[in-house]
C-alpha cells in the first residue's frame, strides 16, 4: 500500500491551483480530503506526478446564504455540511445524505466538493443534490462557468469538469420548509449504497405539492425519478398513493450488478425505498 | 484437590475465575511494542513481491533488468536464482496415504498456480524503492486455462496441475459399519424411505478470508551465529521445524520469534512463500531483510479457509428419532495442500454427529485442487462446517416432523446421565449437559413470547417476519492426543510444554510453548500460576513466542492453549512445590511429613512457623544452606500430552427479522449459553465468545471470497469482501453453565472457537425460520437481502454470487485520468 513517488502543492488561492493545473496537464491529480484518491493511490490504480493539494484555500471553504439559495464551497468536510444550519434549514435533503456518509473519521476528511468531483455512481451527495436542482460552479483559466446537476455528472467517475478546471463551489436552491429523507439500503454500516433514494417533498394541506426524487446507484451517473416525481404531484401522503407513484421508481434506469445484487434486484430495491422515502419525507 | 485451592480466605484471593483486565492490552491496543513490522535491525534491505496476475499461466520468461538499475535496488531474484536452496512449503497432515499433492515451490519459476502466486522478489534499501521496482519486473506469461469451480474440478474437467493428471488430491473416509461404532448408514437410509424421514440436503460452505488486523510480515536476520526469523506466526516452533527440515539449515541454527501477533483466526497457522523466500534471501545477501505484505496481497495470498460442498443424507424414524447420517464432502484446497490442508476437513469428520446418538454414520471427504488460493485452517477448521450441516439439518427435520426444533434436539441428544459417552464416530465425550445449557438459554431468551410473535407476526402477513434459530452445538477442542494424531497420520504430536522459573528475588517466570496472538494468554496463565504458586499475579511473567526461550513447543490454534497448555503449566509449577518441600523442611528443621504448602506458605504442621515460596527461592539462589544432594534450583519443566480431546457444548438463540420486501435482515436477540468447563478468567471468556459469534455471524449474513471467470479474486477489498464492525452487530446475551472436564485437573475444555462454530447455524436457520412458511426451505451463504428476496419470491436458495461480479476499486474505474500500470498481461500484477 505504497503510492507511487509524486510531488506535493498546495497553492493558498484558486488561481495559483488553476496555475498549477494548466503547467502539469494530464500528470497532475487534484486533491481534497483525499479519501477517495489516496485509496486510489495506495492501491496504484493511478500514479499521478504531482499532486495538488486545496486544503490551504480558505475561499473554498463554508457555507453561505446567496438569496434563494445556499452555497457549498467545494471544500467544506462533510460534517461541517451536514451541521451548518442553512443546509439544515433550506436543504435538509443534503444534512440527511449526510448522516448516512461513510463515518465520522471520513466524514472530518473528505470534503463535498470531492465526492461529487469524484463522481462515484454509489456516492451518497450526488443524488440529493440533483434532487434539489443544484448548479455547479467550476472555475478554469478563462473563468468561471456554471454547469446545471442535469448537465454535470457524465458518466462512471466522469463530469462536466475539465482537466483544468476546479470545482469551487454548489449552488443548492432553497427548499425551505420541505420535508426530507434520505434512505439507503445497506448490508453493512459503512458501505456505500447499494440503492439509496433522496426524497423531498412539499406537503400542503395532507398533500404532496410538490416532490424530488434522486436515485444514487442506480446508473453510471445519480439520477432523477422524474416519473415518480410527476406522479406525487398533488397526492395525499398515504401509503396507497405513494406506493402506486413509487412504483415508477426504476423507470428509465439501468442498475449496476455487483457482489451485492443484481440490476433487477436493485430495480425492485428502488420502488420499495423510494415509497418508504417519501413518505418518511412527507412525516408519514 | 490441590493445596493452593485450600488455603485459607481464597474465596477472596483466589485468581482463577477474576475478571482480571488484560495485562498485555496497554502495549497490544497502543502499538507500542514488538509488532513483526515494528522491527528495525541494522543495515535492514526490504522486500516487495512481484506476483502473478492469472489463475494458471506458464512463465515464457521474466526480465528484471529494468528493475536492477532502478534506485537503491539490491538485486531482483527468481525462482530460477534459487533452486533447492529455497525449500518448500510442507503439509504435515497427508490425509491418506496416496494424497496427490503438487510440490509447493515458494517461487515457481515454471508455472503459476494461482493469482497472487510470487514469481519474483525485489531487494531494495526502502520498502517504498522496493515496491517502486517490483513494477518494473516484466514477466511474460502463456496464460492455461484455470479450473476454479470446485464441483467442475472435482469432474477433472480443467486440470489445476497438468503434470498431476487430477485434480483430486485424496478421499478420506470414515463408516460407523467397518469402524465398528455403529451400523451401516445405507440399511439405515434405505429403511427409512419405505417407512421413515429421508433428508437430503446440499449445502455451500463459502469461502472465507481469515481477515487478521495485523497483515503478516517477517524479518530475517543472518547476521549471527544462529539465523533469526521474526514472523507474524501462530507456530514459531513448528516453523523452525519446517525450514530446517526444507532448507538444510540445522535447527540448532535457526532461532524463530514471534514477536506480538496481531490475531490470526488459523491465518497464520501456516508455513508461506513470503517465510521462505525471505529466509532465502536474508541467506544469500547476507543482510537482515524485512517484507511486510499490503492489505491487497494479504487478502489475494493468505490462505484463505472453508470452501466446500456438502451433500447431506440423514435418516430418522417418523417421529424424529434419527437413524442414520451420510456426509459427502467436496473440499477445495486451493493451488496447494497447505500445512494442514486437507486435515481440516477431516477434523470436521467426527463432528458432524454432533450430540446426538445417530446409530449409523459415514462421512467421505474428497479433497480437490483447484487454481485459487490455498485453504487451511480458519477459526474452528472443519467443525463449524460439520455443525452447521448438522444444525441446518435438525431444523429440517423438525419441520418435516412438525415439531419444534428444541424438541426435536432434545429427543436425540445425549442425556446428561449417560456420560462419558462413546459416539457413532468413535470419540467419548467425558462430560456435558445439554439440557441445562438449552433450559438457561430458553429462558434468558424468552423462547415462548418470541414464538408467539412469530405466530403473530405470521397471522397478519407483516411485511416484517420473524425467525428463531437454534444451535445445539458442541466441538473438540485441546487438539490434540499425540496417539490419535498418529493414527491420523498427522505429522506431529499435541503434547504441550511449560517451564517455571523462580527467580532470586521470589518472582516467576514462566515459558510455555503456547504462541498467543491475542488470546490473553499472559493474563490467564498469570492467573494460573499465581493460584498454584500462592504469589501475587502481577509477580508473573510469561514468556512465549520465541524458541531460545519457549524452547519446546505445539504452538496456538484449535483451541489448545489453556486445555492442554494451562495443564502443562499447572503440572510444571506443581514440581516446583515438590522441589521446594524438602528445602523448606530443612530450612525450617523440621520433617518433609510435617510440611504443608498453602497460600504461598510452607509451613509446619501444628507450629507457626513459616516460610513463603519466594524466600525458599532466594535460599535456592544463596545456595549456603542446603539439604545434602540437593540442586540448587527450583525450576521445573512439564511436557503434557492430553489423554482426550475437551468437549464445549452450548446451546446458542438467534432472532431475526426479515424485511420480506427487500430481503433486508435484523438481529432481535442473540443468546449464547456455553458450557466451557471451568473459567479461568470470565472477562476473557466474554471477549473470545463475542468476537467469536461476529466471526460465525459475519460468515451466516456477510462475509464471501468471490474469484471472477479469469480467477481473479474480486472481493479483494474490505469495500468488496464485507466485515461488520460494532454498528453491525447487536449486545449479545451471554451466560454458562459448567461441567468440567474430567480428563486434566483445570477442567477447563477452550472457548476460542466456540462461538464461531455455533452461530452461523443458530443466524441461518433464524433466517429461514423466518420465512419457511412462504415456501423457503434454504439460503444460501452469505445470506444477502438479495438471496433471502429471491428466495422468498422465487425457487432455490437465492442463487450464487460467482460471476456477478465487480470490485469496488477496479483499474480504469475509481482511477482517473492516468494510464494504469500493472494491468497489461506482460507485467507483474503491482499490489
Ligand atoms: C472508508 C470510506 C468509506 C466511504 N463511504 C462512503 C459512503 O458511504 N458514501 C459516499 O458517498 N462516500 C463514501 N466515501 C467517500 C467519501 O465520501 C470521500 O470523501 C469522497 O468520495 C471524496 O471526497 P474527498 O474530499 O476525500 O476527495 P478526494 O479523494 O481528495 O478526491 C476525489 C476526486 O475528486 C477530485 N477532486 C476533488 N476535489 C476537486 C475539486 N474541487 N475540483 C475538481 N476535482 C476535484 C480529485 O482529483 C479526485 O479525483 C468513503 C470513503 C472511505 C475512505
Amino acid at each position: 500500500m505504497i503510492p507511487a513517488q509524486f510531488d506535493y502543492v498546495a497553492p493558498t488561492s484558486v488561481e495559483d491551483a488553476l496555475a498549477a493545473l494548466a503547467e502539469h496537464g494530464d500528470d497532475a491529480k487534484i486533491i481534497a480530503g483525499g479519501q477517495s484518491l489516496l485509496p486510489v493511490l495506495r492501491m496504484r490504480l493511478n500514479a499521478p506526478e504531482i499532486v495538488i493539494d486545496l486544503g490551504r484555500i480558505d475561499s473554498l471553504r463554508g457555507v453561505r446564504d446567496d438569496g434563494d439559495a445556499i452555497v457549498i464551497g467545494a471544500m467544506t468536510p462533510h460534517s461541517v455540511v451536514g451541521a451548518d444550519p442553512l443546509v439544515n434549514e433550506h436543504a435538509l435533503l443534503i444534512a440527511r445524505a449526510v448522516e448516512h456518509l461513510a463515518d465520522a473519521q471520513v466524514r472530518h476528511r473528505g470534503t463535498f466538493g470531492g465526492a461529487l468531483a469524484h463522481a462515484d455512481p454509489a456516492g451518497d451527495l450526488g443524488a440529493p443534490v440533483r434532487a434539489l436542482g443544484a448548479s455547479f460552479v467550476i472555475q478554469g483559466a478563462g473563468g468561471t462557468r456554471t454547469v446545471s446537476a442535469d448537465d454535470f455528472f457524465v458518466d462512471l467517475f466522469e463530469t462536466a469538469i475539465g482537466d483544468d478546471e476546479i470545482l469551487t463551489a454548489v449552488r443548492v436552491p432553497k427548499h425551505t420548509g420541505w420535508g426530507a429523507h434520505y434512505e439507503k439500503f445497506v448490508r453493512v454500516a459503512h458501505q456505500w449504497p447499494i440503492v439509496a433514494v433522496a426524497a423531498t417533498v412539499r406537503v400542503e394541506g395532507g398533500a404532496i405539492a410538490e416532490a424530488r426524487i434522486g436515485l444514487t446507484n442506480m446508473g453510471s451517473t445519480p439520477l432523477r425519478a422524474t416519473a415518480v416525481e410527476a406522479a406525487l404531484a398533488g397526492q395525499p401522503a398515504t401509503e396507497d398513493a405513494v406506493r402506486a407513484a413509487a412504483a415508477h421508481a426504476a423507470e428509465r434506469t439501468s442498475p449496476p450488478s455487483d457482489l451485492n445484487g443484481d440490476a433487477d434486484y436493485r430495480r425492485h430495491l428502488a420502488t420499495v425505498i423510494t415509497r418508504r422515502a417519501v413518505l418518511a419525507a412527507a412525516g408519514g | 484437590m490441590t493445596a493452593t485451592q485450600e488455603r485459607p480466605a481464597d474465596a477472596v484471593d483466589r485468581e482463577i475465575g477474576r475478571d482480571r483486565r488484560r495485562k498485555e492490552d496497554q502495549r497490544l491496543i497502543t502499538g507500542r511494542t514488538r509488532w513483526t513490522d515494528n522491527i528495525v535491525l541494522p543495515g535492514m534491505l526490504h522486500l516487495a513481491m512481484v506476483r502473478s496476475p492469472f489463475a494458471h499461466a506458464t512463465i515464457t520468461g521474466i526480465d528484471t533488468s529494468a528493475a536492477r538499475s532502478a534506485p537503491n535496488v539490491v538485486a531482483v531474484l527468481t525462482g530460477a536464482d534459487f533452486g533447492e536452496e529455497l525449500g518448500v512449503c510442507i503439509n504435515a497432515w497427508p490425509i491418506t496415504p496416496d494424497q496427490v499433492a503438487p510440490v509447493h515451490c515458494p517461487m515457481p519459476s515454471d508455472r503459476v498456480s494461482f493469482a497472487g502466486e510470487i514469481v519474483a522478489v525485489v531487494v531494495a534499501r526502502s520498502a517504498a524503492e522496493a515496491r517502486d521496482a517490483a513494477e518494473l519486473v516484466d514477466v511474460e506469461y502463456d496464460e492455461l486455462p484455470a479450473a476454479l469451480d470446485l464441483k467442475a474440478a472435482a469432474a477433472d474437467e480443467v486440470i489445476a496441475h497438468p503434470d498431476l493428471g487430477t485434480n483430486k488430491s485424496a478421499l478420506w473416509v470414515f463408516d460407523s459399519g467397518e469402524a465398528g461404532t455403529g451400523g451401516n448408514v445405507e440399511d439405515a437410509i434405505g429403511k427409512a424411505r419405505t417407512d421413515g424421514i429421508v433428508i437430503e440436503r446440499e449445502y455451500r460452505q463459502q469461502r472465507l478470508i481469515p481477515a487478521f488486523m495485523e497483515p503478516r510480515s517477517v524479518v530475517v536476520d543472518p547476521t549471527g551465529e544462529q539465523y533469526v526469523m521474526y514472523s507474524a506466526t501462530q507456530i514459531p516452533h513448528i516453523l523452525r521445524f519446517a525450514l530446517a527440515a526444507t532448507t538444510g539449515v540445522s535447527e540448532s541454527k535457526i532461532r524463530v520469534i514471534a514477536p506480538d501477533v496481531g490475531g490470526g483466526f488459523g491465518g497464520k497457522l501456516q508455513v508461506t512463500p513470503e517465510e521462505w523466500i525471505a529466509w532465502a534471501v536474508g541467506r544469500r545477501i547476507g543482510k537482515p531483510v524485512k517484507y511486510t505484505e499490503t492489505r491487497s496481497e494479504s487478502l489475494m495470498s493468505a490462505h484463505h479457509g472453508r470452501d466446500q460442498w456438502q451433500k447431506l443424507t440423514l435418516s430418522a424414524e417418523k417421529d424424529g428419532t434419527v437413524t442414520g447420517l451420510k456426509v459427502e464432502l467436496l473440499a477445495d484446497l486451493g493451488a496447494y495442500v497447505a500445512i494442514v490442508g486437507g486435515g481440516v476437513p477431516v477434523l470436521g469428520a467426527f463432528m458432524f454427529n454432533a450430540i446426538y446418538k445417530f446409530p449409523a454414520y459415514h462421512f467421505a471427504c474428497q479433497t480437490v485442487l483447484t487454481n485459487k488460493t490455498w485453504t487451511d485452517a480458519y477459526r474452528g477448521a472443519g467443525r463449524p462446517e460439520a455443525t452447521y450441516a448438522i444444525e441446518r439439518l435438525m431444523d429440517e427435520l423438525a419441520a418435516e416432523v412438525g415439531a419444534d426444533p428444541l424438541a426435536i434436539r432434545e429427543k436425540n441428544w445425549i442425556r446428561h446421565e449417560e456420560f462419558p459417552f462413546t459416539t457413532v464416530a468413535g470419540l467419548e465425550y467425558d462430560s456435558g449437559n445439554y439440557e441445562a445449557a438449552t433450559a438457561k438459554a430458553r429462558e434468558m431468551f424468552g423462547y415462548d413470547e418470541l414464538r408467539s410473535e412469530q405466530m403473530a407476526r405470521r397471522a397478519s402477513g407483516d411485511p416484517v417476519q420473524l425467525g428463531i434459530g437454534v444451535s445445539t452445538f458442541t466441538e473438540m477442542c485441546g487438539l490434540a492426543p499425540s496417539r490419535v494424531l498418529g493414527q491420523l497420520d498427522y505429522g506431529a504430536g499435541g503434547w504441550e510444554y511449560a517451564s517455571v522459573r523462580m527467580l532470586a528475588t521470589g518472582k516467576v517466570e514462566v515459558t510455555t510453548g503456547a504462541s498467543a496472538h491475542g488470546q490473553g494468554h499472559e493474563t490467564a496463565f498469570s492467573q494460573i500460576v499465581a493460584d498454584r504458586l500462592g504469589v501475587a499475579f502481577e509477580d508473573v511473567e510469561i514468556l512465549h513466542g520465541d524458541t531460545a526461550v519457549a524452547h519446546k513447543g505445539l504452538d496456538t490454534y484449535g483451541s489448545r492453549s489453556l486445555a492442554v497448555g494451562g495443564e502443562a503449566l499447572v503440572r510444571a509449577a506443581d514440581k516446583v512445590v515438590e522441589k521446594a518441600t524438602p528445602i523448606a523442611a530443612h530450612l525450617m528443621e523440621a520433617s518433609v511429613d510435617d510440611i504443608e504448602f498453602a497460600g504461598g506458605r510452607f509451613s509446619v504442621r501444628g507450629t507457626d512457623q513459616g516460610m513463603a515460596i519466594g524466600e525458599i527461592a532466594t535460599a535456592v539462589f544463596a545456595a549456603h544452606n542446603l539439604p545434602d544432594g540437593v540442586e540448587a534450583s527450583l525450576d521445573s519443566d512439564a511436557t503434557y500430552d492430553p489423554v482426550n480431546f475437551s468437549f464445549p457444548h452450548g446451546t446458542h438463540l438467534c432472532a431475526m427479522e426479515v424485511d420480506t420486501e427487500t430481503g433486508a435482515l435484523r438481529m432481535r436477540k442473540y443468546v449464547a449459553c456455553d458450557d466451557i468447563g471451568n473459567i479461568i478468567n470470565p472477562l476473557i471468556v466474554s471477549g473470545q465468545v463475542h468476537g467469536g459469534l461476529v466471526q460465525g455471524i459475519a460468515q451466516a449474513l456477510w462475509e464471501e471470497a468471490v474469484y471472477d471467470e479469469g480467477g481473479t479474486l474480486v472481493s479483494g477489498s474490505f469495500v468488496d469482501y464485507l466485515l461488520p464492525t460494532a454498528a453491525d452487530t447487536i449486545s449479545f446475551d451471554i451466560d454458562h453453565t459448567t461441567s468440567p472436564a474430567t480428563t486434566h485437573s483445570l477442567g477447563v475444555k477452550g472457548v476460542g472457537e466456540a462461538g464461531t462454530i455455533a452461530s452461523t447455524p443458530a443466524v441461518v436457520n433464524a433466517v429461514v425460520d423466518a420465512v419457511r412458511h412462504l415456501g423457503v426451505t434454504d439460503i444460501q451463504m452469505p445470506c444477502t437481502p438479495e438471496r433471502v428476496w429471491k428466495a422468498i419470491n422465487g425457487p432455490g436458495a437465492g442463487g450464487s454470487t460467482e460471476g456477478a461480479a465487480m470490485p469496488h476499486f477496479e483499474a480504469g474505474g475509481a482511477a482517473g485520468n492516468q494510464e494504469q500500470p500493472g494491468t497489461s498481461s506482460t507485467e507483474g500484477a503491482g499490489q
